[in-house]
Order: structure tokens, then sequence, then C-alpha cells
């Protein structure tokens, strides 16, 4: 998949190294995966006992609701950080002054805390001070101002980077800013950003799973909920981090896909925010774009 | 807001502990995700195959899934480690993913021209890797391995949930016991703060340091 990366091909003494190393490296890996399983067997993790739950109806209902669970929560909050996001872009590119400070702290603050804080003191602070939601509502409420933030930077990347000569030939129509704004920038800004937004749906994804720190009944609080009670735990996370592989890795596919194709049509780079965090926005850009301006030299 | 001030300590040691636990896998995570990032781009395919997998099975899954794997599933197979120690783990083995991708980018990023003269003049590709590539591709991502750094800083607040002390479990404990969240969210903040901005600080100095002058 990888071409290789040395300039030149390897001469034959080079290709005879990389043959034995070949050879050497598959026994190896092998001979671990053996060893693992061995292991497995021997501290009685491979048994049928361990694993039959699994095939009942009411076990596999357990999981699925938990699953169509983390989706709920993920998809609301999406919504929900989507329309903060776009607020927050706007009024960061706002011409007042003060607007844009203000909101330049507020995008700041919350992008430089961590996640699981807000989660917590929203689902312990939040019914003290007498604000009583279902804890749903509490990891909505954390997942939705923090992605908002992020989301923001986002969309003030995507909408900076379109060209000027567009707000340009719109004010020459006699547009007015706000006119340019949703007819012109915004639908064009809108069709570069899916990448990232779809990048960032797969972290929001992840991040939902924190819920289970503040007994909220998503995919892994339930996948531990069933380890305690037919004591596989090991099992039971193994099916919990399955199910996530499986749909990150089908929405990371998807977010390449789009990126990919809006490379070819736009000619323009995806949206890279700087400091996203681990996101993969960032890290699957930054490798495409690295890449694409490798094979462009 | 006295409650902050009056726990100035507990925030101080909750700092301590956090950056403890973040430099320490950060170290760990560098080291190992520059070997992933090596078998990653290496001419033999199962190093690259074992690399790739391991980098997309752990980079899709959610960290307190991994963290709970660690803490409540080993135990099952044999391995026990305390609570930091498996902090430590989990984080290391999550940043070293995408510091491998972002080194591998970063090798990506450095001219063919470099590795063919590295060839030209005799070196393996152990040895161009080590002494020509290496060097160049670390020094482009200095800016990207910065912010994986923060955001470790911040990921590390997931172990609270596996009993970990460090920043955000002192500020929950202290919102509990005083009731009063806000105050205890606010100081919270204010030292994520005082962690990550110096950060941001020193990555950009060192990234001007090292840049590549042309």
């Amino acid at each position: 998949m990888t071409a290789p990366f040395i300039g030149d091909a390897l001469g034959p003494r080079g290709r005879r190294i990389t043959q034995v190393v070949t050879v050497v490296s598959a026994v190896a890996l092998l001979a671990f995966v053996v060893i693992a399983f061995g292991r497995l067997s021997d501290k009685g993790q491979l048994d049928a006992s361990k694993w039959e739950p699994f095939g009942d109806w009411p076990v596999q209902k357990f999981f699925l609701e938990g699953l169509r669970t983390t989706v709920e929560v993920a998809l609301v909050s999406m919504t929900g950080a989507m329309v903060l996001g776009t607020f927050l872009a706007l009024a960061r590119l706002a011409r007042t002054g003060p607007v844009r400070w203000v909101t330049t702290l507020f995008v700041e603050f919350f992008r430089g805390l961590p996640l699981v804080l807000l989660i917590f003191f929203s689902a312990l602070g939040l019914p003290t001070y007498g604000v009583d939601l279902s804890v749903f509502w509490y990891v909505a409420i954390g997942l939705i101002i923090y992605n908002g933030a992020v989301l923001g930077e986002i969309f003030r990347a995507g909408i900076l980077s379109l060209d000027r000569g567009q707000t340009e030939a719109a004010y020459s129509l006699g547009m007015g800013y706000w006119q340019a704004m949703l007819l012109v920038v915004i639908p064009q800004a809108a069709r570069r950003m899916i990448p990232a937004i779809v990048s960032q749906l797969v972290t929001l994804l992840k991040d939902s799973s924190l819920g289970a720190a503040v007994a909220f009944e998503e995919l892994l609080r339930r996948g531990r909920i069933n380890g305690e009670f037919f004591q596989n735990p090991l099992q039971s996370l193994v099916v919990v981090a399955a199910l996530y592989i499986v749909v990150n890795f089908a929405l990371s596919m998807l977010a390449r896909r789009l990126e990919v194709r809006q490379r070819r049509r736009y000619k323009a780079g995806a949206i890279v925010v700087a400091g996203a965090g681990m996101d993969l926005a960032l890290m699957g850009v930054q490798g495409d774009a690295a890449e694409a301006a490798d094979t462009a030299t | 807001m006295s409650v902050v001030f009056d726990n100035l300590d507990i925030f101080l040691e909750g700092m301590r502990r956090t950056l403890e636990l973040s430099v320490l896998s950060f170290i760990l995570a560098f080291l190992l995700g520059i070997l992933v990032a090596a078998m990653r781009v290496s001419p033999v395919p199962p190093l690259r195959w074992a690399s790739a997998t391991y980098i997309e099975l752990v980079r899709n899954t959610p960290l307190l899934v991994l963290m709970f794997v660690v803490v409540f599933a080993f135990p099952s197979i044999g391995f026990t480690y305390s609570y930091f120690a498996s902090a430590v783990i989990v984080l290391t083995a999550y940043t070293a993913t995408f510091v491998g991708e972002t080194v591998r980018s970063g090798i990506n990023a450095v001219s063919t021209g470099q590795a063919e003269a590295a060839r030209a003049i005799g070196l393996t590709f152990p040895q161009s890797l080590r002494l020509v590539v290496m060097p160049q591709a670390l020094r482009t991502v200095v800016g990207p391995l910065g912010g994986i750094f923060i955001a470790l800083l911040k990921n590390s607040g997931v172990a609270v949930a596996i009993n970990v002390p460090e920043l955000t479990s002192a500020a929950t404990q202290l919102g509990t016991d005083t009731a009063q969240f806000i105050p205890a969210f606010l100081g919270a903040a204010a030292a994520y703060l005082m962690l990550t901005i110096p950060s941001g600080f020193a990555t950009n100095w060192l990234e001007r340091r090292v840049a590549i002058k042309r």
C-alpha cells in the first residue's frame, strides 16, 4: 500500500535482507499470536461459558440498546454542536471587536479544558444548582459545549479558506454582509468542511463513552455491567471495543473518501485545524496532505 | 470563590500529578510512536501490517474503553498493574498511535531527494531512516507533536475513572466535598489552562528553534 519510501528501489543486498526480515518478523508475529491465544486459553478466557452469553438475544439486545443510546447522544450532541459552532464561528468573524473578543475567550476557554471535566461537572454540579435533567442531557451538554467550540474553529477555518474573491464579487453585486455570508460564503465553505465534520463525529462517538463514568447507560457502561453479571469482563469489553472499532473505522473511511473526493474537486487542501487535539480531522488530513505534497514534488 | 484559594494546595497537587502522568506517558509514547512510524514505512510487509493494524485498532477505540480493559480485564489474564501504571500504559499506547501517524506524515514530507541521496552514498534503509530522514521528519512535526502533548494533558483527565489522583479527580472531590461546584470547576479550568498555555508557547519556541532553514 505504501510505495517504497526510498527514492531508489533496494539493490540485491537490500532485497535479500528485506526477504529475511520479512520471514523472521512474520514468524515472530505468528508466535506472538499463538502465545497470546495459548495464554488466554490457559487462563480460561476462551471457555465457551465466557462467550456463550453473547449468543443470547437478551444480551445482544442489551448491547444494541447501549449502542443505540450512544449513537443517539452522539447525533443529538453533533446537531447541537453544529448549531453552537456556526454561531461561534460567525461571532468570531464579526466586525465588532467586543463580540469577537468574548467569543474568542469562550472558545479558547472550553477548548483548553478536558471534556471529562466538563461532563463530570455537568453531571455532578448542575443538580446542586437546581438544574435537574436526565444523565443523557448532562452528557449531551458537556459534549455540545466542547464540540461546539471545536466545530466553531473548524467552521471558521472553512469560511476563511474561501477565496476572498468570492466575498468581493458578492459585494460588487450589491450584496450586504449577511447576504454575502448566507448566499455565497457559507454554502461553499460548508461543502468543504464535510470531511472534517465527519471526523469530528467519530471523535464525538468515542467521547460519548465518557458517560460511563457518570452512570450514563451507554455502550461501555452496559459492557461493564454485562461483564460483572456474567463474570466475563474481558470478553464483554472486547465486544464493546469491537463495536466501537467497526463503527468508527467505517466513519473514518467515509471521512477519508469524502476528503479525497473534495481535494480532487476543489484543488484546495482540506481543512486543517491547528491544535484541534487528537481529532482525527487533524491527523488524517495532515497525513494525506503531506502525502499529496510529497507526490506533487 | 474562596473555596479555590483555601484549597490551592489541592489544585497544585493535582497539577503536579497530572503533569507527572502526562510527561511520563508522552515520553514513552514518543519513543513508541517513532518505532510505530518506522515500522509503518518499512519495506517489510509484516511490519507495515502489524503497525497499521495496531494504529487502526487503538485509534478507533475510546480511551475509557482501553482504560477499563487494562484495569478490569487484564487481571483475568494475569496482568495486574497499579492504577497509575495502568493509566500510563493506556495513555502511552493511545498517544503513540497519533505520534506514529504524525511522524509518518513528517517522513512523507521529507523530499525524496534526501532518501535518494542517502541511497546514493550507500546507506542502508535503517541507516538512511535513522541518520537522514528521521531527524528532518521530526524537526518538521514539532508543532503537531506539541498539539498531541496538549491533547494528552487533557486526556489524562480520563484517568479519574480508574481512581488515579490527578487534577480532574481533585477538583471533582473538592466540588463534592464543599458542594461548591462552580468555583471548583473554574479552579480546575484555570489549572488546566496554566498547564496547556505554557505548553503551547514552549512548542512554538521549540518549533522556531529547530526549524529547517533552507
